[in-house]
């Protein structure tokens, strides 16, 4: 009896580039900062004029370490440099040094959050150290192109992970995760516009319970999670029908294309370059001491999964919660900083940390260390609330006011006299005066129409300017009206 | 006493009895006078008499100057020199003017040397007889219609010819001591790592190193203490500070052990030039020395090895050269692959073009592991057959070159029997250690004969000892052709 066929499985495995923020370059003394003049930041070395040697940058060895011992992976004592070779004009020595055989980061983990709430483990094979290459400009002169070598040299991370991932959402969360831990470690500033970070992913499907891998597509150079999850989802598709059309995958590299949301080929593999990788024979192999990664073992901060736990068992907080605090190490850290003069207070603190700070920081798209309120300004006005020193409508008045710059907290609350009124005779002299005011209402509310018990409310709180603490005004409210 | 020593040179120049002007301008006439020689690419005559003028400056002022101040020298044409056309022999690099200088060429300006010019050689240092130079062939100054040998033939031809009294070469399989046995004078290829490859314009980066023709084993030894040391531009270049050999060179050689190794006199070498090594190694016993007879089994392995792993390595150092940002650029190219190809076909000579192509084939997918892989498992062989002899003998000896200077044509139609010429002198590149060739004598045909002592990584002070007492004892080194001034 023939079975019916197994559902189809996607296998994806992801290549992330990240950019290691260091000031020079992997091989040059160059700098590295983005968007200056072209060629203003490309020496002799990144020129490839003749008789030029690269030499390592100790500095971007050190973060791909750093990188490593986070995903717990194996530190490689003894790691080489291979040139990849071809010919393209923004690639000025023929070549691109990077490592082939023997990388510096070995295979290590990383613990993934997926969007559906399960946690998958990924394998991640390898990292390692390279060099970018120049780009080409198109569009400057007429009928010529240009190349600006700004870029080349820059050192990158290509982080390498096992084909373990089977959704795109997977491949997303993953994705997510390497840029929240980059970014952590203060080792790439993880901007995807200026392609500090960018992937490319290796796409095949399969039917359920084979043991053998499809035929696989990379598409090259995605550069934002959306791209990568609609490329991704674009690809399963077409292989599948093509499979279930009866016609085979073509192992090839693609193009995605994000105004149309497809894929497309770029160039077969079967007419790809020979890179001839062999060992640098500039460059003796790197050597790493036991003591510089003790050392850097050590230097470890706190990993956003580790504190992610922590504020769950420790803290209480909501796991919502703790995965957006902990999605930055500055978020995070801002929140411990408020929290630290508001002990006990995790849940207010997360709630002003993931609402208001959070919302103003995206509408002035900046990042939360640039925030003009500090999160000892923050644990302040955090104080005054807890305090009842002011309302919770009024604290968001007044940091809205610190956000623009206005002072911090209590400046402001003294400045404005936006003191909560928790004085029983001034709240009451207040009472008196809205209830003489509106001596028909009064007796309207006497004859049973409770419902003006907010307009009373209201018309106090506008005398008071809002200051009126609003349980007692309420409970000061009804006594009164109940001709007390 | 050596007339033409650098050390004479300096003390008349410290006597003042004659000016680094004086001499410049002789290096420059001679330089004229022997133009048949093609030795020279160019000669920088404005240039060498403003450096001439400052230090005689400065020796008026009473400046503390250093034993090369004022002594006029040559570069060969791979060393990068700033303003100065670098053309590495090559059309490629016609027009190419670097915008820096090379470690060498700095630690020889500082040290007051004066360079008249640059040096012929093959191009990009890949030939055995100077005849793959895109300007020209140079001429062996003992016989015209003989190669004074290469890569470093222009330096070497200078120096025999008495237009200066050293030059600068590089050495990747020999190309510093064939020439010099060619031509009747000293050449000394350092350690890897011992001198800086900072500017040195790469052929095959694993084996390339900086030398120095000259002709004594003790001018070598002042050259080679102005330009070893440290550089961090180079991740190759190696810490030894405080390493001086000029000050060495007054060690008697008793007890010291000479291993001949029997490979090097096997297979095509010349009757009576081993018989004149081995006249120089019965003078080196006379001095003290034991000889030892040994065995280096893996040396016939050497051209094989060499031959893949320097091409290898050429075909990508050579990638560069594609006509984008610097060196020859087709005028004709209609697309990029014509740029490249166009550009590389009529930038490179047939030599160069050959290696790249070989070097790209042992690269290649599938025949990495026959070619590359397989050569550099006999580099280490190698190695191991020089580490294991030097447990037992303290220098190894054997002939330079297997023949005495070929003619100009003889075997520029053969590449395998141009490359045999470097039999005896790339297993030293393959295992990195420092030699020298100290002339020994005349062929039969009148030529020079060079015998090759190999030391120890880092022993150069042993090495240029033992040859300076062969010197002390003989007159070799001080035989010059006929007509030199």
């Amino acid at each position: 009896m023939k079975t019916a066929a197994q559902p189809w499985q996607a296998v994806i495995g992801l290549e992330i580039h990240a950019q290691l923020s260091t000031a020079s370059k992997l091989f040059s003394g160059a700098a590295t900062a983005y968007g200056a003049d072209p060629n203003t930041q490309a020496s002799l070395v990144d020129c490839a004029i003749p008789g030029t040697l690269p030499v390592p940058n100790r500095e971007a060895v050190r973060k791909a370490i750093q990188f490593g011992l986070a995903i717990d992976a194996t530190i490689a004592r003894h790691s080489v440099f291979a040139r990849k070779n071809y010919f393209y004009p923004d690639l000025p020595k023929g070549y691109q040094i990077s490592q082939y055989e023997l990388p510096v980061v070995g295979a290590g983990r990383l613990s993934v959050r997926v969007d559906d709430g399960r946690t998958i483990e990924v394998l991640i094979q390898r990292a390692h150290l390279e060099e970018d290459a120049g780009k080409s400009v198109h569009d400057a002169f007429h009928a010529e192109t240009g190349i600006d070598l700004n870029r080349a040299g820059t050192p990158l991370l290509e982080i390498v992970s096992a084909p373990v991932m089977h959704s795109a959402a997977e491949a997303v969360a993953y994705m997510r995760t390497v840029h929240t831990l980059v970014r952590w470690l203060g080792i790439c500033d993880g901007n995807m516009q200026e392609g500090s970070f960018r992937c490319d992913c290796n796409v095949s499907v399969r039917r359920s319970g084979d043991t053998q891998l499809g035929t696989r597509t990379e598409i090259k150079n995605v550069n934002s999670f959306r791209f990568v999850e609609k490329a991704i989802e674009y690809e399963i598709e077409r292989q599948i029908r093509a499979l279930e059309n009866g016609d085979s995958i073509v192992q090839e590299t693609r193009l995605y294309d994000p105004t149309r949301h497809q894929t497309r080929p770029m160039r077969s593999k079967e007419t790809a370059d020979d890179y001839r990788y062999f060992p640098d024979p500039d460059l003796p192999p790197l050597t790493i001491a036991e003591a510089d990664i003790a050392r850097e073992r050590t230097a470890l901060p706190e990993l956003p999964q580790a504190r992610r736990v922590r504020y769950v068992t420790e803290l209480g907080l909501p796991e919502a919660d703790a995965d957006q605090l902990c999605s930055d190490r500055a978020t995070a850290d801002y929140f411990e900083a408020v929290l630290a003069a508001l002990p006990g207070q995790a849940k207010l603190c997360a709630n002003w940390v993931l609402g208001e700070v959070a919302a103003k920081i995206n509408e002035a798209v900046i990042e939360i260390s640039a925030a003009p309120v500090t999160a000892d300004g923050l644990a302040q006005l955090l104080t005054r609330l807890r305090e009842g020193s002011i309302s919770g409508k009024i604290a968001k008045d007044v940091f809205a006011a610190m956000w623009n710059g206005e002072g911090d907290a209590d400046a402001i609350i003294q400045a404005r006299g936006l003191k909560q009124i928790s004085d029983t005779g001034a709240l009451a002299a207040a009472i008196d005066a809205v209830l003489a005011e509106y001596a028909g209402q009064v007796a309207d509310y006497r004859n049973g129409n409770e419902k003006l018990l907010q307009f009373f409310v209201g018309q106090t709180m506008k005398r008071t300017r809002g200051q009126a603490n609003p349980q007692q005004l309420n409970e000061l409210l009804k006594q009164k009206l109940a001709g007390n | 006493m050596n007339p033409v020593s650098i050390a004479s040179i300096s003390a008349e120049l410290a006597a003042q009895r004659v000016s680094a002007l004086e001499l410049t301008d002789q290096a420059l006439a001679r330089a004229e006078h022997a133009a048949a020689l093609n030795s020279f690419i160019r000669l920088d005559a404005d240039a060498a008499r403003g450096a001439a003028r400052s230090i005689d400056a400065m020796r008026a002022n009473g400046s503390d100057l250093q034993p090369l101040a004022g002594i006029p020298f040559a570069h060969k044409d791979i060393f990068c020199t700033r303003g100065i056309a670098t053309t590495c022999g090559s059309r490629m690099l016609q027009n190419f003017v670097p915008p820096y200088d090379a470690h060498v060429v700095e630690r020889l300006a500082q040290a007051g040397a004066v360079s008249i010019g640059k040096t012929n050689m093959d191009e990009f240092a890949m030939g055995s007889s100077n005849e793959s130079s895109a300007y020209g062939a140079a001429a062996n100054p003992w016989d015209h219609t003989r190669v004074p040998g290469g890569s470093s033939g222009g330096s070497a031809a200078a120096v025999a010819a008495g237009i200066v009294p050293f030059a600068t070469g590089t050495d990747t399989g020999g190309s510093v001591r064939q020439p010099a046995a060619f031509c009747g004078i000293t050449g000394l290829k350092p350690t890897y790592g011992r001198v800086s490859r900072y500017g040195m314009i790469a052929y095959a980066s694993s084996l390339d190193c900086a030398g120095v023709l000259a002709r004594s084993a003790a001018d070598c030894a002042v050259v080679l203490d102005a330009i070893a040391g440290f550089d961090a531009r180079d991740a190759t270049s190696v810490e030894r500070p405080g390493e001086r050999t000029a000050a060495a060179l007054s060690q008697p050689l008793a007890g010291l052990r000479i291993g001949v190794a029997r490979e090097y006199f096997s297979g095509g070498v010349q009757a009576d030039v081993a018989d004149r090594v081995h006249a120089a190694l019965r003078e080196l016993q006379r001095c003290g020395a034991t000889l030892v007879d040994i065995g280096l089994p893996n040396a016939h392995h050497a051209i094989a090895a060499y031959y893949v792993i320097a091409p290898a390595e050429a075909s990508s150092n050579l990638a560069r050269y594609d006509g984008v940002r610097y060196g020859h650029r087709a005028a004709q190219a209609r697309s990029l692959d014509e740029l490249y190809s166009l550009s590389r076909a009529e930038g490179f000579g047939a030599e160069v073009q050959r290696r790249i192509l070989v070097g790209t084939y042992a690269l290649s997918a599938g025949y990495y592991d026959a070619y590359y892989l397989r050569a550099q498992k006999v580099r280490r062989l190698i190695a191991e057959d020089f580490a294991t002899a030097f447990a037992g003998v303290d220098l190894i000896a054997g002939p330079t070159a297997p023949t005495t200077a070929f003619r100009i044509g003889e075997k520029s139609g053969d590449a395998l029997a141009m490359y045999a010429a470097d039999v005896n002198t790339v297993a030293v590149n393959l295992a990195g250690l420092p030699a020298i060739s100290v002339p020994a004598g005349f062929a039969d045909d009148g030529l020079p004969v060079g015998l090759q002592l190999i030391a120890p990584a880092f022993a150069e002070a042993r090495l240029l000892n033992a040859a300076h007492q062969l010197q002390q004892a003989t007159d070799w080194h001080l035989q010059v052709p006929a007509g030199t001034p």
